[in-house]
């Protein structure tokens, strides 16, 4: 039975996931500014996440739930993130990718999860439910930023050379069909919405599509069709992809369970 | 409840006759205004020549439910300090025998907007270049000038500021990174004097 928690773990999963993929460039940045960049940016989502997983204990009143227990005591089952968001940095689509991860697919991703959540945030900022409202007026400043980075590296590399063109163009191209799960419904959703807390992403979906096709346009870049398998991380049937993320993020937790500094 | 701190100084004395008890009506707001001085001392872990009130941080000490609160708001969902300024403000108000409890307030959501006027010239002086208009103002134009001239309207999108350099005040300058060595901060240079320089962004 699908809840509003539900929903507040579907949001603060989504932070979590993405802050710690993008947490993977710190010391590896493809030049110091981006390592910075992309370290303030997962700093900001694991913050966001922290903030929600902590609203969830707390509603919950169960006394053993906490923002540490759901974060590094939860399967890949019990993960309610977009698909999108646990993909790794790479694609195997591009042979001009360089060792492990791509930037243009780090970019694109981050552009897509923005131009999404600065519309989310901003409709939960009236959420019903006071405290997820506080932090959607948090969350909601940040992600501008984001989303402001995300932008401006598209632009710059889809409207650059002719390599950083294509590499940027096969990024959108690999990503733009997981992005369908945006708008797919979910039990979560329907019920969050229900209560007057939560919103359907759905609704966003007209001015989401705007914003990416007006910035690949400007980029010079094709707007891919999002077509074929739609995924299903947020109903918890994840890709091979989130195990490895969750091992390593989860196996010090693990090995030292209530260890503190 | 106030929001504000005190306008006045707070005569020196009234630490000393600060009770550690619920607080007769006529004694309140001495003691307020001497917790807010108190807390004077304490800055910010990462820039230490601002303290929490100038930062906007310190919102409140009040009577809760379980006594004296005093109110902080954290700034960014991530910021790595603010465990830290936590632990600061206890700290302080043990040191000084007050019983009072930190509170952690996030709505509403703390803004740049709130640094008072001579946190600004604080950080200017320190070298790093204050928020140039109000987070309000940033996010209302909401439209993004990109590398190019091109201009891409978009709702969501932060304008970008023209910055005063901190060292030698010209306004011709060129941001390096959106993102600098903390998550409030961008990375400017100054194209006159040619000195990078940290950037406070409106939030």
């Amino acid at each position: 039975m699908a809840s509003y928690q539900d929903y507040l773990l579907h949001l603060a999963d989504n932070a979590l996931i993405l802050g710690q993929r993008n947490a993977e460039w710190c010391g590896h940045g493809p030049i110091l500014e981006e390592d910075l960049a992309l370290a303030n940016n997962s700093l900001d989502l694991i913050g966001q996440a922290r903030l929600l997983y902590q609203h969830v204990a707390a509603v919950r009143r169960d006394g053993k739930s906490s923002e540490d227990l759901l974060a590094y005591f939860r399967d890949v089952p019990d993960f309610k993130n977009y698909t999108l968001l646990e993909l790794p940095h790479g694609t195997a689509l591009l042979p001009t990718s360089r060792g492990d991860r791509d930037y243009a697919v780090t970019i694109a991703r981050n552009f897509l999860y923005s131009a999404l959540m600065v519309q989310v945030w901003a409709a939960l900022a009236a959420s019903t439910d006071a405290q997820l409202a506080a932090i959607a007026s948090k969350s909601l400043k940040e992600v501008q930023y984001h989303l402001r980075h995300a932008h401006d590296w598209v632009l710059r590399l889809g409207d650059g050379t002719d390599a950083s063109h294509a590499r940027m163009q096969a990024a959108f191209d690999y990503l733009m069909p997981f992005t369908q799960e945006f708008w797919t419904e979910s039990a979560m959703e329907t019920a969050a919405v229900k209560t007057g807390a939560g919103v359907d992403a759905t609704a966003f979906k007209t001015e989401w599509e705007a914003m990416v096709s007006d910035t690949l346009q400007a980029a010079t870049l094709k707007v891919p069709a999002s077509r074929g398998f739609v995924t299903t991380g947020k109903h918890g049937v994840h890709s091979e992809h989130l195990g490895f993320v969750l091992a390593e993020m989860q196996s010090l937790a693990r090995a030292h369970p209530e260890a503190v500094w | 409840m106030s929001f504000d701190a005190p306008s006045r100084a707070v005569p020196p004395g009234v630490l000393q006759g600060l009770p550690d008890g619920p607080l007769a009506q006529s004694q309140e707001a001495d003691a307020h205004h001497a917790i807010w001085e108190l807390l004077e001392a304490v800055t910010d872990p990462e820039i230490p020549v601002v303290n929490l009130r100038e930062m906007g941080i310190l919102r409140a000490v009040r009577f809760g439910a379980q006594g004296l609160e005093v109110v902080i708001t954290p700034t960014y969902s991530g910021c790595p300090a603010m465990g830290q300024m936590e632990d600061d403000v206890a700290n302080a108000l043990s040191q000084a025998g007050v019983a009072a409890r930190v509170v952690t307030q996030l709505a509403p959501a703390w803004s740049t907007d709130w640094m008072t006027p001579e946190g600004r010239d604080k950080l200017r002086a320190y070298g790093i270049a204050p928020p140039v208009k109000s987070a309000c103002a940033a996010a209302a134009g909401a439209q993004v000038v990109a590398f190019a001239t091109r201009r891409v309207a978009g709702k969501g999108l932060v304008e970008r500021d023209s910055v005063a350099c901190p060292q030698c005040g010209s306004d011709n300058t060129t941001e390096i990174s959106h993102f600098g060595s903390t998550a409030c901060k961008a990375l400017y240079r100054c194209l006159k004097c040619m000195e990078p320089f940290d950037y406070f962004k409106p939030y």
